[in-house]
């Protein structure tokens, strides 16, 4: 097996069209070696699409993928050497959890000795030595999920590809594989393409995210910039931006602030995002940057629609005069019918024209 | 009902059944029930009770089975039936395999390709013997075309032998295998093969190490109910074949013993040796099977 090393995966204009419609168009991306990024957005965006792309599994309609400056997109999956962790597993279910593990190293004729070897240190590293020769059938899915990954990373890939590995789990269990995910990205230092539509994991695992929408890259970025400045009201959205309002931006204040009204309400912005200062905005603020009393000469008065209890904090539904519904989260208990006065700091006020 | 429970009683009747699977939805096997004894089970007891009485009591009741192995000729009918049943099985079963890859998942023109694949199930055996009569004669179109390429100078001898049984039973064998295969073939996770194939495995080595292990079993049934269909060839036996001669099967001598000499014991002990035969050949292949996995083709959670 090739165990070349390379400085950068490179993706140039990786378009896939199918019969009646474009799933990926135009992706373009730079991966460095040993790097995390997540392709991001709900189904249907193109991210499983890429990824299979990247495997080899979908041929491209049009642009190129290259390690360095050798291109791989015209490589058969088997000699492109990529590891790929599926959405559902896809183990060997005739296979014991050893053989399915030692299954590419075999199709590589590596000598048992070695094999035997690997695969103790894969299954060691995802915590299932105990299981070896147990077959996929009798594992729980969380271990199941750990087999798959070792029989990826035994490989000692070039690049892993991830698609959707936690989504089949439940939430304890998924909280707990993410952070053994940190722990082998960091103890292997593979490169990984990670596709999901869970925000939260793609915060929390990946160095650079890729927000996809119809098959478009939306924005890419540090999880910290896609998560604080989104780039459209699309990212903004699918990153938990519930309050999107139509407003009207009014011009420039001092200091480059920006004035937006509307709806019964008049906010001040900082650094605003879209360009043009003037006219119709929408207006994107997260539930949690909403907090109760004014900040900053941000004010809003509402009334208390519904509340939420979520154990740490509560989720309020509230109107302002003129009817527009805000949600925020906000620890103080407040009840419904209650007038409160809301703020929100200029710097998390989005503008988007 | 007002069967309550009260604590320490017997729950009812009714309740310790249903725990045991017995309800009443299960009175309407009855009918199925009824008709398999009355038309199968009870015929093949009485048939297999009138094997052991030889016409005229002749040799004790095993008098018709000393007769059957005494006789070289009959006992040649074992012989010649396996001789066309097992070639015909193995390669309906063989060819079902590659196309039947093929055929899986999304591919133009599936359904036409399938019709053309199945059509043979709806003629009747008898008419697919009169057309491979004509067609495979010696004055047919298959010895005419490759006489007039110069292939060959003799015509070849394809009908009123055990050629002619074969080739019937595959045609009208195929179907079924290729039917079979497909649907244990389209329940394997196509997944999985793409799994190996990101862990390097080429389309031979997928096939040899993910698809064919997980078919196998499929494919040990299939093989099952094609060997009990072409086991018990008889109208193209006779039809295209040789039945006084290589394609003088066991249903061919039954059929003599019974309509030809009025000897129903000795046709019935015939039968008796066709259906033992049957069963051990599907015994061993069941047998073989049971060695092999055959949980879940799913590739998913567990």
């Amino acid at each position: 097996m090739p165990k070349a090393t390379f400085s950068e995966l490179r993706l140039e204009g990786v378009t896939r069209a199918f019969a009646k419609s474009v799933a990926l168009s135009d992706l373009s991306l730079t991966v460095k070696n040993g790097e995390f990024v997540a392709l991001l957005g709900p189904s249907g965006c193109g991210k499983s699409t890429a990824l299979n792309c990247l495997a080899g599994l979908l041929p491209l309609s049009a642009g190129t993928i290259s390690l360095d400056d050798r291109r791989v997109d015209t490589l058969a999956p088997e000699r492109r050497g990529f590891g790929m962790v599926f959405q559902n597993y896809a183990l060997f279910p005739h296979l014991s959890v050893r053989r399915n593990v030692a299954f590419g190293l075999q199709m590589h004729k590596t000598p048992k000795a070695e094999i035997a070897r690997r695969v103790d240190a894969a299954l060691n590293l995802v915590q299932l030595s105990a299981h070896g020769n147990k077959h996929p059938s009798q594992l729980s899915g969380g271990q199941q999920q750990r087999v798959a990954i070792a029989r990826a990373v035994v490989m000692e890939p070039q690049v892993v590809l991830m698609d959707e590995p936690l989504s089949n789990l439940d939430a304890k269990l998924r909280h707990e594989m993410r952070g053994e995910m940190q722990r082998l990205h960091r103890e292997l230092g593979l490169t990984t393409v990670y596709v999901t539509h869970d925000q939260e994991e793609a915060l929390s695992l990946a160095d650079r995210l890729v927000v996809l929408h119809d098959g478009r890259v939306q924005q890419i970025g540090k999880p910290e910039e896609v998560y604080l400045r989104p780039v459209n009201t699309f990212v903004a959205d699918f990153m938990g931006y519930r309050n999107l309002l139509a407003m009207t931006a009014d011009g420039e204040g001092a200091g480059g602030d920006l004035h937006v009204s509307g709806l019964g309400m008049s906010l001040t912005a900082r650094h605003p995002i879209a360009g043009d200062a003037r006219g119709a905005v929408t207006v994107a603020i997260r539930p949690d940057d909403l907090v109760v009393g004014e900040v900053e000469g941000n004010r809003i008065d509402v009334l208390v629609q519904s509340v939420e209890y979520l154990g740490k904090d509560f989720e309020l539904e509230v109107q302002t005069e003129q009817g527009a519904r805000l949600f925020l989260r906000t620890s103080e208990h407040l009840s419904i019918g209650q007038r409160v006065t809301i703020g929100v700091r200029p710097d998390r006020v989005m503008v988007y024209s | 009902m007002t069967a309550a429970v009260s604590k320490g009683a017997r729950p009812s009747l009714r309740h310790r059944l249903a725990d045991r699977g017995f309800d009443r939805i299960l009175l309407l096997v009855l009918p199925a029930l009824t008709f398999m004894l009355v038309l199968f089970f009870y015929p093949a007891v009485y048939g297999g009770v009138l094997s052991f009485q030889p016409l005229g009591g002749k040799g004790g009741p095993f008098g018709d089975y000393a007769k059957f192995f005494g006789d070289p000729y009959m006992r040649e009918s074992i012989w010649n039936t396996f001789r066309i049943a097992l070639p015909a099985a193995l390669f309906n079963v063989l060819a079902a395999i590659p196309i039947a890859v093929r055929m899986r998942g999304r591919v133009r023109g599936k359904r036409t390709m399938n019709t053309l694949l199945v059509v043979p199930i709806s003629l009747g055996t008898v008419l697919v013997s009169e057309g491979l009569l004509t067609y495979l004669g010696p004055r047919g179109w298959l010895n005419r075309t490759l006489m007039g390429l110069g292939i060959i100078h003799q015509p070849i001898q394809l009908v009123h032998n055990m050629w002619g049984v074969i080739i019937s039973l595959i045609i009208t064998g195929f179907p079924f295998a290729f039917l079979l295969t497909l649907s244990y073939i389209s329940g394997i996770n196509p997944k999985m093969e793409e799994a190996a194939s990101t862990l390097g495995a080429g389309p031979w080595k997928r096939f040899r190490y993910v698809t064919l292990p997980l078919l196998a079993p499929g494919l040990a049934i299939t093989f099952c109910l094609t060997f009990v269909l072409a086991f018990a060839v008889f109208p193209s036996a006779v039809l295209l074949g040789n039945p006084a001669g290589d394609s003088h099967v066991l249903a061919v001598a039954a059929a003599n013993a019974a309509f030809q000499q009025y000897d129903y014991p000795m046709a019935s002990a015939i039968s008796v040796i066709t259906a033992v035969f049957e069963l051990l050949v599907v015994a061993l292949v069941l047998a073989l099977r049971s060695r092999l996995y055959s949980g879940s083709t799913a590739g998913g959670k567990g």
